[in-house]
């Protein structure tokens, strides 16, 4: 019965990329990038908000109203995509069955969920002066809230679920499932009429808005990505230590600690 | 350079409530997931402790 387990291979660069896929390998990696990650964060934020509030100039139909955007889009976009993140550790996760993919999977959700809430705020707080209401059941709202009830309802189905590899299946069918809500999100100002109203920034055209307010907008978006990531990093290493209890590199890195 | 003075930057051109409402529960918001972070990590810290 001893027999060495086959150990899976992806070389690249010359590294062993599964490596990191064994939590004693990836907890203290993470622990590395986690300052990284959160201090290009905390530098892109204030880049982002002197660019958003000093730099880009009044917006000549909306007034100062629309300074709401450099939240309002990062999150929005941030919201979307940490739930394609999500969706695609889930799918390593079943596939491979790899552990710490579906734990990866888990430490996006709550994330995700805080940047699909402030989207839906920001929404409906730039929605009453410009359009005179908060919420309208328009077709990117209405995806957008069922979002919010994806990421929630992921959360909740792991939870409420002991064994934690059925959890962990469980909730990447969901996550899996739900994948299928991004591009009605994303789409839903083409195919449906919106009172949302259509992207201003896409791949294929060019902005239809002032450069310094573009500026402002991308590096927002940039300090999201990097909070997300730190953020992340520093939930999937509590969910590893929780896991992995009582494992030996654990009580040795708990010794090393105290 | 848009503001005239403090006052005029905190005033927002008259969306005071909507701007800063939006920036200030978003501001709440990610300090109250960093805390929530910080408490979950320490408490896995001490119960892997009590474990080993």
């Amino acid at each position: 019965m001893n027999h060495p387990v086959p150990q899976p291979a992806l070389w690249f660069g010359g590294i062993n990329w599964f490596r990191y896929a064994a939590p004693q390998t990836f907890y203290p990696l993470a622990g590395t990038l986690i300052p990284w990650f959160g201090w290009a964060a905390v530098i892109f934020c204030a880049a982002g908000l002197y660019t958003g509030f000093f730099v880009a100039p009044t917006d000549h139909q909306q007034g100062e109203s629309y300074r709401i955007i450099f939240i309002h889009v990062a999150a929005a976009w941030m919201s979307m995509f940490i739930y394609l993140v999500m969706a695609f550790w889930s799918a390593v996760g079943l596939t491979f069955n790899t552990r710490l993919s579906h734990m990866m999977a888990s430490a996006l959700a709550p994330t995700g969920a805080l940047f699909t809430f402030i989207a839906l705020w920001t929404g409906a707080l730039w929605g009453k002066p410009t359009w005179g209401t908060w919420w309208a059941w328009d077709a990117r709202m209405t995806s957008e809230l069922i979002l919010l009830f994806l990421y929630f309802g992921f959360i909740g189905l792991q939870a409420g679920i002991d064994d934690s590899r059925r959890a962990d299946r469980a909730g990447a069918v969901l996550a899996l499932v739900g994948v299928i809500n991004i591009p009605i999100i994303y789409f839903s100002v083409k195919w449906w009429n919106t009172l949302h109203q259509g992207a201003s920034v896409s791949l294929t055209k060019a902005p239809t808005m002032a450069t310094t307010m573009l500026t402002g907008m991308l590096l927002m978006a940039l300090a999201a990505w990097f909070y997300s990531i730190a953020a992340s990093l520093y939930r999937v290493r509590s969910i590893i230590l929780e896991r992995e209890r009582g494992a030996e590199w654990i009580r040795q890195h708990i010794g090393e600690q105290s | 350079m848009n503001w005239g003075s403090w006052s005029g930057f905190w005033n927002m051109g008259g969306y005071a409530f909507y701007v800063w409402g939006s920036y200030g529960l978003t501001l709440i918001l990610i300090m109250f997931e960093i805390l929530f972070l910080r408490a979950r990590h320490r408490s896995a810290m001490r119960q892997s402790h009590t474990t080993s």
